[in-house]
């Protein structure tokens, strides 16, 4: 047997694939998965690390006003950044939905209840960051409940990535799904949490360095706004910021590859991640410089940082498929063999079917007339020959219908509403002429 | 049955996406589609109001703003999050049809996220540079340009949702065609689009009003132009609709019959149906009202006069989705799948060996009497609950008192006999999949319930069990013998 196949148990579910060919093939597919999930999570990561910097900078600014201004000026960017991260967001999700359908759908299901929360809970998220920023002015005079509505924003802001990761965690693992129940089985799985404070030291990292270029640029009218700070103050503490959580995530990062379960780590993983380490190094060192230069000189390797930065981003989302790939390949193969061998079968089936009337409540070996056959397909279920089933026995019919065979037939193509305690009987103007015929000569030949 | 099964058993699944759906449809078409072209026609009379010497009446144009604002917060939030739970919702409760269309369908929905990105960034322009191109009147004309650019650009990605939901339903085309075009083709897909635009309109419209009548003291000064504007506005839409809704109101059964293999008319299309008879003028005619009332004294408007056939217009709408949505069954892709997301042609390999055999999570793959309940339970997960619960909505033990007498105790051969039958005459529910055993042991279930009022949990609160005639060592045991030819 393969020996890769020994790291899987023998309670781990192995479903069928959804039996049709991709849209596109499969690395173009990947290819857009990665992108467009980078694409989408750069804006997530400005919205959670610009409404935790605002509500920092709005709870600084009860001290000091300057920083409310800044906490202002932060907070428009949130709900721009809010909505590009939700539409962004659907384009991976079609990819990750084509690629890795049972997986994903699976994790889904198993967690569905949080799952489906999300939506709720981001609508709410949204609308309290708005509410935030357009009561502002409405609400100098009671900083407290202002701060409390954006800090209940933050939370919720806080608590979403996590149900997503404990979902993508998941669909890694189909050997965990008998034994889950529920999001919060799921939640304590290995790696959920290493991964979450990764996730959030590279938020701040990455809104570190949007606000160094919102807020330095030089079309941003700075000094309309600000008294006391300085555009260099402000962009050297968002270098700082991005710098000292960059620095924190080379103890993370290890901790997130020690706690990865082993069956998707290998060689390629381990060599995409630590290229992307090395790629934040010289970014890591020009920002330094940059702290510790000239005021004038802070924004020169500005952009050389964010180059530096983005291929960083991009070699760790490629080592999260790596990662991804490396672990399911064994599951993802047996399932296409069971899949096609299910294909198979059901083939074969469909040529030979089980005699008709098998599943029905007929004992097939009595052969049966054919009036009688249509009787038992169509209204068996709710006539019998004597006594109410659902509807009047078959006597009774009879006796009504007795020799005025239009009438039967127009009731049974549309009945109409006679008996008042009874259900209402369906039509049947599905069935042909000759098939009626014979069920009526059928019906009327009861005795 | 390859999917963990999802399950609300109180509220029903097929309730949470229809729930969900609705409120998006509402907000597309009221907030967005109809709604955008009244405000740009609003600020663009302020431009024409204002005399030569200022650029916009400036407390026009706050009025016309802020309506704008509520709107933008609505779509940006409410919108745009329900958009996306359609997507979750269906992924929860349909994971194989779901997934099924987005392999086949995959370009169609691309091409509806980029217009819905699209559609996205430009309402965040239109809004958020509304105050900025106050400053000077080219600036402000290009303002209003960009409006009615804006409303040209939401109406067709209306358009081409509507093809989306056109060719999900369409059964025809889908095994021979799978493209984008069948759903342009489909036999509702005009009636429907003509239907929606007018409508979209009228919605935008009153509830513009319902918007003025909140942000304007009784005397205050634009308050009964902004009436008398929106006036003029529904009485020039809902004309159009009320044509539009009769004309596809006509197409609907001719749609249904197409749609549907089998038969015409199921008592609860009819019903819903008959209902639309009603609410179609009901409904036209309180807005025409409120609209002729408006043009003649808008001093008299009060905010209720305004919510109710506000609260009419969204009734109307929402019982035409809930129509439609029968076209649909018993499939979730005509033809092809049914709404228990069981492929039709793999029914001749269950009704013969028995659905369980193939079933991922089950408590067994074969019934036996000792686990009669257990494998009755999971046969109405796999064949029944994404349209029943057990004691919720349209629970089975409610469906089948109705059939026998309520309160009655059911009886399992009456409920045996019914079953293998019931999609001839109720073709709105798809054939029994599984074989005699499993009959037996469902029907076993029902009376079970009837008796305990116990209730079944989905996946997401009891997990799962793999089917231990199913799991691994099976799928080894394929793969050896396939390696070993
Ligand atoms: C879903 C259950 C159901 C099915 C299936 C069904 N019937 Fe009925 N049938 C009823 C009920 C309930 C009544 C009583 C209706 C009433 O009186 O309003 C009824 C009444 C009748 C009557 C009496 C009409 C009269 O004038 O009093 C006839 C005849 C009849 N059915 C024939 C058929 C035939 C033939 C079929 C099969 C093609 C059939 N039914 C299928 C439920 C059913
Ligand atoms: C496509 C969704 C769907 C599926 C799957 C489905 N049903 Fe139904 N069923 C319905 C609807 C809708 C009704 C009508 C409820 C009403 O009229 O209020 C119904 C009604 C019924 C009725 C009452 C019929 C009557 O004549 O009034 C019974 C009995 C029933 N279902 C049993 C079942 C059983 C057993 C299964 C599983 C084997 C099943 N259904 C699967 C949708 C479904």
């Amino acid at each position: 047997m393969n020996h890769m196949l020994t790291l899987l148990q023998a309670t781990t579910p192995v479903p069928r694939d959804i039996p049709l060919a991709l849209p596109l093939p499969e690395w173009l597919l990947v290819v857009l998965l990665v992108v467009s999930f980078l694409a989408h999570i750069i804006f997530v990561n400005l919205m959670l690390g610009g409404s935790i910097l605002t509500l920092w900078a709005q709870i600084k600014g009860m001290k000091d006003k300057e920083y409310d201004t800044l906490a202002y000026e932060i907070a428009k960017t949130i709900t721009v950044n809010k909505s590009l991260a939700v539409v962004l967001g659907v384009a991976p999700l079609l990819s990750i939905n084509v690629l890795y359908t049972v997986y994903f759908y699976s994790a889904n299901a198993l967690t569905g209840l949080m799952w489906i929360l999300i939506i709720p809970l981001v609508t709410a998220a949204f609308l309290l960051t708005y509410l935030h920023k357009y009561a502002w002015h409405k609400l100098e005079h009671n900083k407290g409940l202002h701060i409390s509505i954006l800090a209940l924003a933050v939370l919720i802001f806080l608590f979403i990535p996590l149900i997503f990761l404990t979902n993508i965690n998941l669909m890694l693992f189909p050997e965990k799904w008998g034994t889950v129940k529920g999001f919060m089985d799921a939640l304590v799985l290995p790696n959920v949490f290493p991964r979450y404070l990764h996730f959030l030291c590279a938020s701040l990292a990455v809104t570190g360095l949007f606000l160094f270029w919102y807020l330095g640029r030089k079309r941003y009218p700075f000094e309309t706004h600000f008294t006391t700070i300085t555009r260099y103050d402000i962009r050297k503490r968002m270098y700082a910021l991005a710098l000292g959580v960059s620095l924190f995530q080379f103890v993370l990062g290890p901790l997130v590859l020690i706690t990865l379960p082993a069956k998707g780590v290998r060689w390629n993983l381990v060599a995409v991640i630590l290229c992307g380490a090395t790629a934040a190094l010289p970014a890591m060192y020009w920002m330094w410089k940059g702290i510790t230069g000239k005021p004038e000189d802070i924004g020169r390797n500005f952009k050389k940082v964010v180059a530096a930065m983005t291929l960083t981003v991009l070699l760790m989302a490629s080592g999260r498929h790596v990662y991804r790939s490396n672990a399911l390949a064994p599951h993802k193969k047996l399932m296409a063999e069971k899949t096609k061998a299910f294909e198979l079968l059901s083939a074969e089936a469909r040529k030979h079917p089980a005699p008709e009337g098998a599943a029905s409540g007929v004992t097939a070996a009595r052969p049966v007339a054919p009036g009688a056959a249509v009787f038992q397909a169509n209204c068996a279920s709710c006539h019998k020959k004597e006594g109410r089933l659902v509807g009047p026995p078959v006597t009774e019919m009879v006796s009504i219908y007795q020799g005025n065979v239009p009438g039967l037939k127009k009731w049974i193509r549309q009945p109409g509403k006679k008996r008042a305690d009874y259900p209402q009987m369906p039509g049947f103007p599905q069935l042909s002429e000759q098939e009626l015929s014979i069920l009526t000569d059928y019906i009327l030949s009861v005795k | 049955m390859d999917f963990p099964m999802f399950h609300l058993d109180w509220l029903n699944d097929r309730f949470l996406i229809a729930m969900i759906a609705i409120i998006h449809v509402f907000i597309n078409h009221g907030l967005a589609v109809g709604f955008i072209p009244y405000i740009t026609w609003l600020e663009q009379k302020g431009v024409r109001m204002a005399g030569t010497s200022s650029i916009t009446n400036s407390e026009w144009d706050e009025l016309v703003y802020r309506k704008m604002k509520v709107a933008f917060i609505i779509t940006t939030t409410l919108g745009a999050m329900t958009g996306v739970g359609i997507w979750f919702s269906a992924g929860l409760i349909s994971p194989s049809s779901i997934g099924s269309l987005i392999r086949v369908f995959y370009f169609a929905w691309f091409v509806e996220w980029l217009t819905f990105v699209t559609e996205v960034v430009l309402i965040m322009i239109y809004f958020l540079i509304w105050k900025q191109s106050n400053r000077s009147l080219k600036a402000k004309i290009r303002h209003i340009r960009f409006g009615w650019f804006l409303s040209v650009f939401s109406w067709i990605t209306m358009c081409i949702i509507v093809s989306i939901l056109g060719f999900m339903m369409d059964p025809g085309n889908w095994n021979t065609d799978h493209s984008l075009i069948s759903g342009f083709t489909n036999p509702i897909y005009l009636p429907q689009l003509f239907f929606r635009t007018p409508t979209a309109m009228v919605l935008g419209g009153v509830f513009g009003m319902l918007l003025t009548t909140l942000f304007t003291a009784r005397n205050a000064a634009w308050r009964n132009t902004a009436l008398k504007y929106g006036a003029r506005w529904i009485l020039c839409w809902a004309p159009v609709s009320l044509v539009a809704a009769i004309i596809y109101y006509k197409a609907m059964p001719e749609a249904m019959r197409e749609n549907m293999s089998t038969a015409v008319g199921t008592m609860e299309f009819a019903q819903y149906y008959d209902l639309l008879r009603y609410m179609i003028p009901a409904s036209v005619s309180l807005v025409a009202v409120l609209g002729i009332a408006t043009w003649i004294r808008p001093r008299a408007i009060r905010m209720w006069m305004v919510l109710i056939p506000c609260v009419a217009a969204f009734g109307f709408l929402g019982i035409f989705e809930r129509v439609r949505e029968f076209i649909r069954k018993p499939y979730v892709i005509g033809g092809y799948m049914y709404s228990n997301l069981l492929r039709e042609e793999d029914y001749p390999l269950f009704k013969r060996d028995g659905l369980l055999k193939y079933a991922t999570y089950a408590t067994a793959g074969k019934v036996t009497p000792e686990n009669k309940l257990s494998t009755g339970r999971d046969v109405f997960m796999l064949s029944c609950s994404r349209c029943h619960t057990t004691n919720g909505i349209n629970s089975i033990v409610y469906v089948f008192e109705r059939l026998y007498g309520p309160g009655k105790p059911l009886d399992e051969n009456s409920m045996a006999a019914y079953i293998p039958n019931m999609h001839n005459g109720r073709t709105y529910m798809p054939p029994f999949p599984g074989n005699q055993e499993e009959l037996g042991a469902l029907v076993a279930y029902i009376k079970h319930l009837q008796l305990t009022g116990e209730s079944l949990e989905g996946a997401q609160s009891a997990g799962v069990t793999v089917n231990p005639d199913n799991n691994m060592n099976l799928a080894e045991h394929i793969t050896d013998t396939t390696q070993s030819k």
